[in-house]
């Protein structure tokens, strides 16, 4: 046999080989016993030297093709088998995909929590501080400074728990609006502050009633702050918390603190203010007080009222979940039945 | 106050307007509407019946078998429990298909096999309250006057043909607690001026009252004007119906003329007025002064009173006859046996009124109206049209002249301010023009050139003093709806959260991502649960005057309000709870004003933290649960390497063995441990662990800023060591000798096994630690570590006689 035919031979019988193997592994022996330095191809080109010097470039030029397609042939057929392989473990690992997840227990904030600091981010981004007091204050915070002296009758409006005749469970926030006015700095800035908390009042606890709630209160002191400021804050507000399609209306009212007072009506998200239960047909929904800060609060707070003045505003959370999310009975807000807490999961 | 649009309309012409549009006027515009009630919407098919026949019905204690005349051409049947029934007497007939209030519908019926064609009805029926139908109508049907007509509509008779507007009004406007102060309010609302009738009174020029009485008052403060006259020669009777009706509707009770006028004029001016029987005074000397030290009365709802010097009382000269602005006395009041009437009309100091009415537990539409305040300038025109229509109904004359001592004269209040501040004020742009108009509808005189405001407020709206008062008036007036809407125009650098804050928001997050859910329970709570689990010694505040003993004492730890939530749970089929509370606690603080108020964070677990699945089995909760949660959070804040566990045997509740201290820079911030079984068990609890911290002490810990520290560029090496020692030894004795002892590369240890049992001497335990060693400057080869290793194997024998393995 030429060089030729031996060559010939030698791709069809590696060929061969290479089609019959059936693992990766075996495609890299087959290399070896073929390409490697030891192998068959290799032995029999050892054999070059005897070919007469003309023929060698053909022969040379075979033996190279010859080289390639066992190379080609090689590394299709392992392509081929690795897909194999993977497509077998693939279909050896499937799994029941609908089964459970691992679980991951999760809790999450209190409804009243979330409504409040929904407030508390939108008065955030509006400049606005958060300022905290305490539950307990004094009858001089938490009644005089916010203008309602001893017999004063609104304090009727108001029923208190006391500790001593000087101390009580503040009724409202308020008592940090008058702590916080008479230590800023009107030269570094007005002052835009609100105070989420607990408050008290004497009540007996029922489906509406219940002595300890929430409440936000904002306020703004500067210079030229109007009611048209108010009105324009308040309705940002309404909409940020009950929808774009939102209106408000302004009744006036009385607070002590402030005047003008007004309470504050959201048009009813549910009936969109064409009467329902919701907001006893009225089509509106009672769900803040305000006013302008009143002038005897600033000047008590050593604030000249003839410079400054602002707006003062009000709501309870606990109301507001319950118009939101039609909870009817305030005491769950306290009972912490993970039942209801585990309602307000949903962040979307 | 609850205000009848029909008496409105003595004073309005309010053809134009219906009830509810005025209503909702009035909501916006001035004072907040509770309620608007139409009685004919809902009362129908009542009609006057003529009783022809009344019958007791066989068989029956209380049943009358009746024929009424209800003005068709039969007279029908119809079947009445009440006992004061009588043939000849008009009645309120409820026919077929009439609805009473509560939805009652009135059928056809039969009652012991007789027919009942509809119900003879009472006022209770009609929906009026007990309280406030005559005495005599409380038990049994009404009986309509004589001259009624035979089958019309009844609600004419009842007052019932009119419209009820409930106003809730805010102690400001105290003005509107009277008609005429209603009617100015909704005048100024329809721009009407509204018309008030004079009033004729006709005195007895041979009397004077010089004659009769004579008033003092010790203290002008306490009692700026009071004013008596005397009516004499009267007959009291029953007042007629219009006055019973209207009476009725606004919610009093009809009782004689004399009253009822005092009444009715107080509904009209709100100016309260107390008829005293003059006979019965037994003086001429009227004395209105402060009561004696426990002095004594007998107020007309027989009860005797006990005065203090805070009291204001009206005395005969000598013992008090009533108590002021508050409740006449039992000794002079109104009779049928009356004939002359001692009529006061008065301002009384609104503070003593307050005081009294409160200690005593005596409010009354009288007392709540002295405390809200009277407008001045009608004392004594009240006091004449009570006069006038006292004599007239009961055929008296009238004393000429009044007793009067006056402190104070009604005044008209001036308050000025500019067109401008007032536009700065409401963001408006209101010219000369609407600023008049306002002022015009108000009924107030206002002077307003191109710069200065000035307004005179009369004496009916004692609310109104300064300029912002004024500006809220234009504000009302004019419109909340139609103030702009704008944004305040400062200079705005974004709000931020205080450190605290925005940690707490951290906290909560985090606490939600270990699966606990956040809890607001009660702060006020019993004695003993405000105390439990506190680490602060000293008792709970308590309330002055708490409403129950369930909510007496703020509270001085979180922890038992979770527990309450827990078994509130628990005992509802929920095995798995898992709750944090962040909130305040109070401690007393004696010698200080201020309790110390300190904000707090607590969790409670119970049940499982991994529920069995098929894929994992369930893991129920420990004290390590507990640990791992309190140590990650504290690893987060930064405070990881600055935090020590120390056994804590002695927290009242806790379980003295699994429970531990939690130290941070050797301070203890709280604790973190297994419930006490016991406690478990009087709870129906499982296994229940918890941690509180006091998150003030927590937050308040100086930190170094954060930095960053490269990232090793060189490896490290590793090494086990396991051995075995005493079971007393702690875990964080262990690792404090390594760290001390374990050379300058040793940069983390990690227990990974721990072992007691079968295999090794009782009292001792295997552990097992694999320690991390890096150097950050060069690669640690196994052998460089040798020596360290070493060292630390030996600090180990000989701290705690370790048997390394």
């Amino acid at each position: 046999m030429d060089m030729k035919e031996k060559l010939s031979a030698l791709l069809t019988k590696a060929l061969e080989d290479i089609d019959q193997s059936s693992l990766v592994k075996e495609i890299e022996s087959i290399r070896v016993s073929y390409l490697g330095k030891k192998g068959e191809l290799t032995a029999v080109l050892k054999g070059m030297k005897d070919v007469p010097g003309e023929e060698r470039p053909v022969i040379g030029k075979v033996a190279n093709e010859v080289r390639d397609e066992m190379t080609q042939a090689l590394s299709s057929k392992k392509e081929t088998l690795e897909k194999e392989a993977l497509e077998k473990q693939l279909a050896e690992e499937t799994i029941d995909v609908t089964l459970p997840g691992r679980q991951m227990k999760k809790g999450q904030s209190h409804v009243l929590t979330q409504i409040m600091e929904e407030i508390e981010d939108l008065f955030l981004g509006m400049g606005y501080d958060i300022v905290e007091g305490t539950e307990v204050e004094t009858d001089y915070y938490n009644f005089e400074r916010v203008n309602l002296p001893q017999n004063h009758p609104a304090r009727d409006m108001q029923d208190t728990f006391y500790i001593t005749s000087e101390l009580l469970l503040r009724t409202h926030t308020s008592p940090i609006q008058a702590r916080t006015l008479e230590a800023h700095d009107f030269s570094k800035g007005p002052l835009k502050m609100f105070s989420p908390g607990k408050v008290y009042r004497r009540d007996t606890d029922d489906a509406t009633h219940s002595h300890q709630f929430h409440q936000i209160e904002g306020l703004v002191i500067d210079k030229h702050i109007t009611m048209a400021d108010l009105k324009g804050t308040l309705e940002l507000l309404a909409k940020k918390m009950f929808g774009d399609d939102r209106e408000i209306r302004l009744r006036p009212s009385y607070f002590p603190f402030t005047e003008p007072s007004v309470e504050v009506d959201v048009s009813c998200f549910k009936c969109g203010g064409d009467g329902c239960n919701v907001c006893k047909q009225s089509g509106w929904i009672e769900i803040l007080g305000a006013g302008m800060t009143h002038p005897s609060v600033l000047e008590m707070s050593g604030v000249d009222p003839n410079v400054y003045g602002g707006f003062a505003f009000g709501m309870g959370p606990d109301r507001i979940a319950m118009l939101k999310y039609g909870v009817d009975d305030i005491r769950q807000f306290y009972l912490n039945d993970q039942r209801f807490l585990a309602q307000f999961k949903r962040k979307g | 106050m609850r205000v009848s649009v029909k008496w409105l309309s003595e004073y309005l012409d309010l053809s134009s307007v219906s009830p509810r549009d005025l209503a909702d006027e009035i909501t916006l515009t001035g004072i907040e509407v509770d309620d608007v009630t139409i009685p004919s919407e809902t009362l129908q098919k009542l009609v006057v019946g003529e009783v022809l026949t009344a019958e007791k019905m066989e068989g029956s204690d209380h049943l009358n078998v009746t024929t009424v005349n209800v003005g068709e051409d039969e007279a029908t049947q119809i079947v009445c429990g009440a006992p004061n029934v009588k043939a000849g007497q008009k009645v309120i007939v409820a026919l077929p298909g009439a609805r009473l209030p509560g939805g009652f519908k009135i059928k056809k019926s039969k009652l012991r096999g007789h027919v009942s064609n509809g119900m003879i009805c009472s006022l209770d029926e009609l929906g009026f309250s007990d309280s406030v139908v005559p005495k005599h109508a409380e038990d049994g049907i009404y009986i309509l006057p004589e001259d009624a007509v035979v089958g019309e509509s009844v609600l004419s008779y009842v007052g019932l043909d009119d419209a009820f507007i409930e106003l809730d009004i805010t102690p400001n406007r105290a003005d509107a607690l009277s008609m005429r102060g209603v009617a100015h309010e909704t005048g100024a609302i329809l721009s009407q001026k509204p018309q008030f009738k004079s009033i004729e009174l006709t005195e007895d020029t041979n009397e004077t009252i010089e004659n009769w009485v004579k008033v003092t008052v010790t203290d002008g403060d306490d009692t700026p004007i009071y004013k008596m006259r005397v009516i004499k020669d009267l007959t009291i009777k029953e007042s007629p119906l219009w006055l019973q009706n209207k009476l009725m509707n606004a919610g009093i009770r009809p009782i004689d003329a004399v009253v009822d006028v005092t009444n009715y004029i107080m509904l009209e001016y709100g100016q309260p007025l107390h008829a005293f029987d003059y006979d019965a005074l037994d003086s001429k000397d009227i004395l209105v002064r402060r009561a004696h030290d426990k002095e004594t009365m007998v107020t007309l709802d027989g009860q005797e009173r006990q005065l203090n010097p805070d009291q204001l009382v009206i005395t005969n000269g000598e013992i008090p006859v009533a108590l002021a602005g508050v409740m006449g006395g039992e000794n002079t009041h109104v009779t049928t046996e009356t004939r002359t009437v001692a009529l006061e009309s008065a301002v009384f100091d609104s503070t003593s009124i307050r005081k009294t009415a409160q200690r005593l537990n005596l409010r009354s539409e009288s007392s709540s109206r002295f405390e809200k305040g009277i407008n001045k300038a009608t004392v004594e025109e009240a006091l004449n049209h009570a006069a006038a229509l006292i004599a007239d109904l009961g055929q008296g004359t009238v004393v000429t002249g009044v007793a009067s001592v006056t402190h104070v004269e009604p005044k008209s209040v001036t308050v000025e301010s500019t067109i401008d501040r007032i536009n700065r004020a409401l963001g408006t742009e209101l010219i000369e023009e609407d600023i008049i108009q306002v002022f015009k509808r108000l009924g107030f005189e206002a002077e307003v050139s191109s710069e200065q405001v000035k307004v005179t407020v009369p004496p009916r709206r004692w609310d109104i003093a300064i300029e912002a008062d004024i500006i809220e008036e234009i504000a009302r007036i004019y419109g909340y709806n139609n103030i702009p809407s704008t944004l305040p125009v400062n200079e705005t650098v974004p709000g931020e959260l205080t450190r605290e804050q925005s940690l707490t928001r951290f906290s909560r997050h985090y606490m939600e991502g270990a699966g606990l859910s956040q809890a607001i329970s009660y702060a006020l709570t019993t004695v003993p649960e405000a105390k439990a689990f506190s680490l602060e010694s000293g008792e709970p505040i308590e309330l002055d005057w708490p409403m129950s003993e369930e909510h007496r004492a703020l509270r001085k730890s979180l922890i038992s309000g979770l527990l309450d939530n827990v078994q509130y749970n628990v005992a509802r089929q929920t095995k798995n709870v898992s709750l944090y509370e962040i909130g305040h606690v109070f401690h007393n603080q004696p010698g200080e004003t201020m309790p110390k108020e300190v904000n707090h964070i607590a969790g409670v677990l119970t049940g499982t933290i991994v529920d069995n699945t098929w894929q994992e089995t369930e893991q129920t909760v420990d004290y390590y649960a507990a640990k791992g949660i309190v140590e990650g959070w504290l690893e987060q804040i930064g405070l990881g390497d600055d935090t020590q566990f120390k056994p804590a045997q002695d927290i009242k509740g806790m379980h003295p063995g699994r429970t531990a201290y939690i130290l941070i820079n050797n301070k203890v911030v709280g604790f973190v441990g297994q419930l006490h079984p016991s406690v478990a068990l009087e709870r129906d609890l499982q296994d229940t662990v918890l941690f509180e911290l006091n998150m003030d002490c927590v937050f308040g810990i100086e930190q170094e800023p954060l930095l960053y520290t490269s990232i090793p560029k060189y490896p490290g090496t590793s090494r086990d060591i396991a051995f075995v020692v005493d079971e007393t030894v702690l875990h964080e004795e262990i690792l404090h000798v390594m760290k001390e002892q374990g050379g300058k590369w040793l940069s983390s240890i990690r227990l990974f096994d721990l072992y007691q049992g079968e295999k090794i001497e009782p009292g001792k335990k295997s552990v097992a630690y694999s320690l991390s060693y890096l150097n950050p400057d060069a690669t640690l080869k196994e052998e460089d570590v040798n020596g360290d290793f070493e060292k630390l194997k030996q600090a180990l024998i000989d701290s705690f006689k370790a048997e390394i393995r």
